[in-house]
């Protein structure tokens, strides 16, 4: 059987795109050749710079044969239906067969297909596969038509059996498969010509280049921590940067250089990142220097005859140059923050806008600042720490680093607060209050960053709500989902009591405000507070439900169900996230129990017959009387529903959940026993109330965690 | 090659010599104040329409906010762009542009070339194009793309556009620090020049009055008159009543176009627009740049027959 080598060859691919492209490459053709009904063996799929390789092992040589039989209409049918079954099967009335049938005569056509040589198919196939490519963008060049991701330039088709290699006949728009592709662009670029995967990896070698990208990244790796370790240092790894840099290159050459005296006093992070987006370096730090980076690891493209001396030298006066302006903007930068305390920057919000209908970025951080002072008891802060800290956390946006490179807003902030002389905490507010960034990045715990924080993204989704701009679908545009789990997780991790709808009612309500003054009634809306809360109120109820959805969300990945969180939802004080995830957790844990799992039978029992006999009109709430009742398992039951209350009421006082449903769950026999000997409905109303009471009685006791009729199954 | 240029203009006179050798009509700048070569009609309007088309030039280009006072090493609000069109794009493109790399004494097999993904995009222009910026030893050292819109319009052919960032390139391949102590002449000169002594003055000057003293209020109305004429010249009647014959005036319009870019380049520097404002101002250079696109294709130039009206 032979093997299948495809090259699509083309001016550079951007490294981004390199991964997927190989991998669709590779479902493409074979999903094509499959459904032509040639199968294969083994599928390899390889990408660089300039090419995408696809090699298919033990690939059928034709398609195999197939014979169809279809049953038609009978002989004696309308006209109609004949010419409906000859269009249907694209045969003539003559090529079909009458063949008897147990109502009499019917039309039957075989339809009978030969293989097909596997050139033929596989020229079909790839020519679809590259008219269709789904590139994330692609072009047209020259006065051609055909889209690519950049100019294409060759095809390499070939068919490779024991006997021979044969180029398949396939031409796109010009280009003509043929059997030859050139190696390193610089190194080898002389065609050659390949017979067969083995033989075309060889000979790209030898032409330098590296087919793989996992090779090129191993490589990579492997000589960078080399030369790293060789003179005692180690090299920051960095996934994303290494896949980048081996999609630049199709034979590495890992050089490592200096970085001047000068520019090692920059905050690391700079360093790092103005190496990483602006050269695509790698850093290398010294353990022994406190981690400080001290040299960059760069990924040429190819050998010289001076081992790189010229690239090297290239690249560290780039880079000087670069740390230039990286210095330039710390060394100003620093005057500001130590001269007047970073104040430039922050009258200089002013004139930034946040958004257009949200006010400038200084109006933003006012309400901040506020929020932050309110929730500061809240969260066990220092209400004039957590006010100052909001004011300042935004200045960095103003300071030149930041400019230059956006990604380090905060860190920035941090460093120049420190410089400022601002104490620790709020200076690490600066940093920590963008946090959590992701669903994996840490939660500050200082209570002045969980107050920065917290006012930070609550301003940001109220204001957001206030101008109906809330997320739909897969559209958030910004990020106001993750700020809401950023919220939940603040509030939960840190065990933070809040509750917020006060708080939406608040930042809303300043939002309203805001917006009204914008429109310039203002004056008048200020005069009437009842007026803003009847605005705002919807909004807050809307708002509040959309945490509620992300906060399923947030713990059906923890394992909790959704209808364990409604149960507890329609509780008292949902609003407050850490109230309603205690009650949660608890249910959650009791379920897993049997005696909890009965429990909840028993409440479902006795809520079933009492809605029943209730049916929205009487309520049996009112206690049962125990003179009324005519057994054991009545008095047991009673006598245990008042014991338990007494253990569960202090319990509940003290908010242990668990330990009040452990308390509930052992009513679970007596609750069994009753329901196992007494009829609920006698002749006697009397009797029959009093026991409507009693189970009134369980639904009372077992329900104060959450309301278990909400639990499925 | 170890023919390594030794001024400034040497690389340039290289670079002009290389590309007229491979067939463009070598172009001068273009007598307007823009901020880039693109904005040359011989690459913005010559890139629309059918006809095949093949330029290379030098264009001084304006960009008032990069202004450094002259003491900046690497940055100025002067600079000097060579800009290279051919349309349809060559298939070696590529190479035809390594050869000129070649040709200004970049020795390819002691320097590391790379290709990095760098998708072009004029949102004043609406114009856009796919290619790389082009890296040698770690250094941009030219933009490669291949236009595939431009005022709106679908590019077709598609032309090649490659620019040169000269003094970057300069200064890299003549291994000098500072801008200003670049050889602008031949250093043997009887009286040799550098670049400080041709712009240090010039810069300084511009700083100053780019940050700090231009009128906002007259560049306000220069840019809303500049609109104004632009769509004034456009509504034109096609027939020219005077000599009866059918002109379109996509250029003078293109020059209107043209000025309110540039009025915008400013009145940034000055620090009046704002962030909001701001996308707001591009849109309506934008606006205008497609209204130029339009009208360029009504005319011969772009392609526009008697036929095909």
């Amino acid at each position: 059987m032979p093997d299948l080598l495809i090259e699509l060859f083309s001016e550079e691919i951007p490294a981004r795109m390199q991964a997927k492209a190989a991998d669709d490459l590779r479902r493409r053709v074979t999903d094509g050749l499959v459904e032509a009904g040639l199968t294969y063996a083994h599928a390899g799929a390889f990408a660089g710079p300039r090419r995408l390789t696809l090699a298919l092992e033990g690939v059928l040589a034709a398609s195999p044969a197939t014979r169809e039989e279809r049953k038609g209409p009978r002989v004696d049918a309308p006209e109609k239906a004949l010419e409906g079954f000859l269009r249907s099967t694209g045969l003539t009335k003559d090529q079909l067969e009458a063949r008897d049938d147990k109502k009499g005569q019917v039309w039957f056509a075989v339809i009978e297909k030969e293989g097909r040589p596997a050139a033929d198919i596989v020229a079909e196939v790839l020519e679809e596969t590259v008219r269709n490519f789904p590139w994330p963008k692609s072009m047209r060049w020259g006065d051609g038509s055909l889209r690519w991701v950049r100019p294409l330039h060759a095809i390499l088709c070939i068919l490779t059996d024991e006997a021979e290699t044969q180029v398949v006949p396939v031409e796109i728009d010009g280009i003509r498969a043929g059997d030859t592709t050139r190696g390193h662009r610089f190194m080898a670029p002389e065609p050659f010509a390949v017979t067969g995967f083995d033989d075309y990896a060889a000979r790209l070698k030898r032409a330098r280049v590296m087919l793989s990208a996992e090779e090129r990244q191993d490589a990579i790796r492997n000589e960078a921590q080399t030369l790293a370790f060789a003179s005692g240092l180690e090299v920051v790894e960095d996934a994303g940067l290494l896949a980048e840099v081996a999609g630049l290159v199709e034979w590495p050459v890992v050089l490592m250089g200096e970085i001047g005296e000068e520019f090692l006093d920059l905050p690391p992070e700079v360093l790092q990142t103005s190496m990483k987006e602006h050269q695509k370096f790698f850093s290398v730090r010294d353990a022994r220097r406190s981690g400080q980076i001290v040299r960059f690891i760069t990924v040429a493209n190819r050998e010289t005859d001076d081992d790189g001396a010229t690239i090297l030298a290239g690249n560290q006066k780039v880079l000087a140059a670069r740390l230039s302006d990286a210095k330039f903007f710390w060394e100003n930068d620093q005057r500001i923050a130590a001269g007047a305390r970073m104040q430039p920057w922050i009258d200089s919000l002013s004139d930034v806008t946040f958004h257009a209908r949200l006010g400038s970025q200084a109006d933003r951080v006012g309400r901040i600042a506020a929020l932050a002072r309110e929730l500061a008891p809240t969260v066990g802060a220092d209400a004039d720490a957590a006010e100052q800290a909001a004011r300042i956390a935004k200045a960095d946006l103003s300071s030149e680093m930041v400019g230059e490179f956006p990604e380090l807003q905060g860190l920035m902030g941090r460093y120049y607060a420190t410089t400022a002389g601002f104490p620790d905490d709020v200076a690490a507010a600066c940093e920590d209050h963008y946090r959590p960034l992701g669903p994996s990045d840490a939660v500050p715990t200082a209570p002045v960053s969980v107050a920065v924080a917290l006012a930070d993204k609550l301003d940001t989704l109220a204001g957001f709500w206030a101008i109906d701009e809330k997320p739909t679908g897969s559209k958030d545009p910004f990020a106001l989902r993750r700020a809401a789990l950023g919220v939940i997780r603040l509030l939960l991790e840190n065990g933070v009591r809040l509750s917020l709808t006060d708080s939406f009612n608040n930042v809303l309500g300043a939002h309203e405000m805001e917006q009204l003054a914008a429109r310039g009634d203002g004056a008048e809306a200020a005069t009437d507070a009842i007026n803003i809360a009847e605005r705002v109120g919807p909004k807050v109820a809307d708002l509040l439900a959309f945490f509620h959805d992300r906060l399923k969300v947030y713990l059906r990945d923890r394992g909790i169900r959704h209808d364990v969180i409604d149960a507890c939802l329609a509780m008292e004080g949902s609003d407050d996230l850490a109230l309603l995830v205690k009650r949660a957790e608890a249910l959650a844990g009791i379920r897993q129990t049997e005696d909890g799992e009965n429990l909840i039978q028993g409440f479902k029992r006795a809520n079933n017959i009492l809605r029943q006999a209730e049916d929205g009109v009487v309520e049996y709430s009112f206690g049962a009387e125990p003179k009324f009742f005519e057994t054991d398992a009545e008095r047991t039951l009673f006598d245990a529903l008042s014991g338990a209350e007494k253990t569960i009421a202090p319990r509940m006082q003290a908010e242990d959940f668990g330990g009040a449903m452990q308390a509930m769950a052992a009513l679970r026999s007596p609750i069994d026993a009753f329901f196992e000997t007494v009829q609920v409905n006698t002749d006697s109303d009397i009797i029959r109330r009093n026991r409507l009471n009693l189970l009134g009685q369980i639904r009372a006791v077992t329900g104060q965690v959450a309301d278990l009729s909400r639990l499925e199954g | 090659m170890a023919d390594t240029p030794t001024s400034f203009q040497e690389i340039i006179l290289r670079l002009q010599g290389y590309w007229a050798r491979q067939g463009c009509a070598l172009m001068q700048p273009y007598d307007m104040e823009v901020g880039a070569g693109t904005f040359h009609p011989a690459t913005t309007l010559r890139a629309l329409g059918p006809r095949p088309w093949a330029a290379a030039y030098v264009q001084p280009s304006r960009r008032p906010t990069d202004g450094r006072y002259g003491d900046n090493p690497n940055r100025l609000q002067h600079y000097y762009q060579f800009q290279v069109l051919m349309k349809p794009s060559p298939p070696d493109f590529q190479q035809l542009y390594l050869g000129s790399l070649e040709a200004i004494g970049i020795d390819m097999a002691h320097h590391d070339i790379r290709f990095v993904e760098d998708d072009w995009e004029s949102p004043t222009l609406g114009a856009w194009g796919l290619g790389w910026e082009v890296w040698c030893d770690g250094m941009e050292v030219s933009q490669f793309t291949y236009f595939q819109q431009v005022g709106g319009h679908d590019c077709k052919p598609v032309s090649g556009e490659l620019t040169y960032g000269l003094e970057r390139l300069a200064m890299y391949v003549l291994g000098i620090d500072h801008v200003m102590d670049m050889p602008f002449n031949a250093p043997d000169a009887p009286a040799p020049l550098s670049y400080g002594d041709v712009f240090r003055q010039t810069e300084r000057e511009y700083s100053r009055w780019n940050f700090d003293v231009a009128d906002t209020d007259v560049l306000l109305q220069h840019f809303r008159d500049a609109e104004a004429e632009c769509a004034r010249i456009l509504e034109a009647q096609a027939e020219d009543p005077k000599t009866g014959q059918r002109i379109v005036m996509a250029h003078p319009a293109y020059d209107q176009c043209i000025k309110a870019s540039h009025l915008f380049n400013l009145l940034d520097a000055r620090g009046v627009i704002s962030v909001t404002e701001r996308q707001a101002y591009i849109g309506r250079v934008r606006t205008l740049a497609k209204a130029c696109a339009d009208a360029y294709l009504q005319t011969e130039q772009g392609g526009w027959t008697d036929s095909a009206a």
